[in-house]
């Protein structure tokens, strides 16, 4: 590193006072979102381990659960987001190699995709609407009602129970697939607003080679929620497929 | 610096074996394996056995663990170490509830 490229890094508007060097600012950065991430880990945990946890005590019932579920939509879905990943990471190259055109592009590309996914979403919980599968008490009619609940294994909303399976155990399914679906959701939405403000300072040109932490930082956070759905396709779409011919 | 720029040709790698390992899981779930460990099947064994390695690829490439500073894989490991606390402690207690006998 020439004298002059090292003041030009020691000089840096985005530098804080309490760090050496860009550099040292970008490491900071980026281990504090990893610890973030650590957090989020576990919070998405908990959901991972109630669903395992029930799944392995009520097989029937989330097998005829997870066959209400559109797996196209699904997989669909699933391809959207690899595809957002892949240009959220080309985002950070573009920003690393200083390119703000393609940089810009990527961003919003990523952000149009995160919007196709929770649109395709919002289709999926229509259908789920439709068919009167929300859990709880909000809709009165739902099959998931006290009136039904205590008729027990009867059919009488085309749930297409398994053998063994129960009313109150197909619920319990739903209220796992809103509350898992929901909080991804939830964190693509925060996902979408952090989209929009790198794409309003890259416009601005504030970041490049030298400073892109930020790009790099939320690039993280957008994996992160790539891979909590690549999770969440198999477990909830898919692992009740094979039980169809029972 | 010494941050290192992961090329294009290993972030589109990276995309392509992601999207083959999404169309391999929709395969293997249509197909059934006829194998059962208790309540796990042969066929959630292979769907959490690719997601595991879909993820592995995210976290180590698109998310540049592999070339990142040792702090960040002990941060890294440090959650999936917890995570295995959660699920292993939780576990005992629901799988051994049955050991005793009613009475106790």
């Amino acid at each position: 590193m020439s004298h002059a490229a090292s003041e030009s890094i020691h000089g840096h508007p985005a530098l804080q006072h309490h760090f050496e060097n860009m550099e040292q600012q970008r490491e900071a950065g980026t281990l504090g979102m990893w610890v973030f991430l650590v957090t989020e880990i576990m919070f998405f945990g908990g959901m991972f381990l109630a669903y395992t946890l029930y799944r392995s005590s009520y097989p029937a019932a989330f097998a005829s659960a997870s066959n209400h579920l559109d797996i196209t939509l699904g997989a669909v879905n699933t391809g959207v987001l690899i595809l957002s990943s892949f240009t959220m990471a080309m985002g950070v190259y573009f920003t690393q190699v200083g390119k703000t055109r393609p940089q810009i592009f990527a961003l919003v590309m990523t952000l149009i995709l995160g919007l196709t996914f929770l649109g395709i979403k919002a289709v999926e919980y229509k259908a789920k609407y439709d068919d009167r599968l929300i859990p709880g008490q909000l809709i009165r009619s739902a099959p998931f009602g006290p009136a039904v609940a205590h008729e027990g294994d009867h059919d009488p909303h085309k749930l297409h129970l398994l053998p063994g399976a129960t009313v109150k155990q197909v619920e319990l399914f739903y209220w796992i697939y809103f509350a898992m679906t929901g909080m991804h959701a939830l964190h693509m939405i925060i996902g979408a607003g952090l989209l929009t403000f790198l794409i309003i300072f890259s416009i601005k040109e504030r970041y490049g080679p030298e400073y892109h932490s930020p790009v790099e930082v939320i690039g993280l956070y957008w994996h992160f929620v790539d891979i909590v759905w690549i999770f969440l396709f198999p477990l909830l779409y898919l692992l009740g497929r094979h039980f169809e011919h029972l | 610096m010494s941050e290192h720029i992961v090329p294009v040709r290993v972030y589109v790698t990276i995309f392509l074996v992601l999207l083959v390992g999404t169309a391999l899981t929709v395969l293997a779930a249509f197909h059934d394996f006829h194998y059962q460990i208790g309540t796990l099947s042969l066929n959630a064994i292979i769907a959490l056995t690719i997601a595991v390695t879909k993820a592995t690829f995210v976290v180590l490439y698109f998310m540049h663990v592999r070339y990142s500073i040792r702090l960040v894989w002990v941060i890294v490991t440090s959650a999936l170490f917890w995570m295995a606390i959660m699920f292993a402690l939780t576990f005992a207690d629901y799988w051994s509830r049955g050991w005793l006998p009613v009475g106790y």
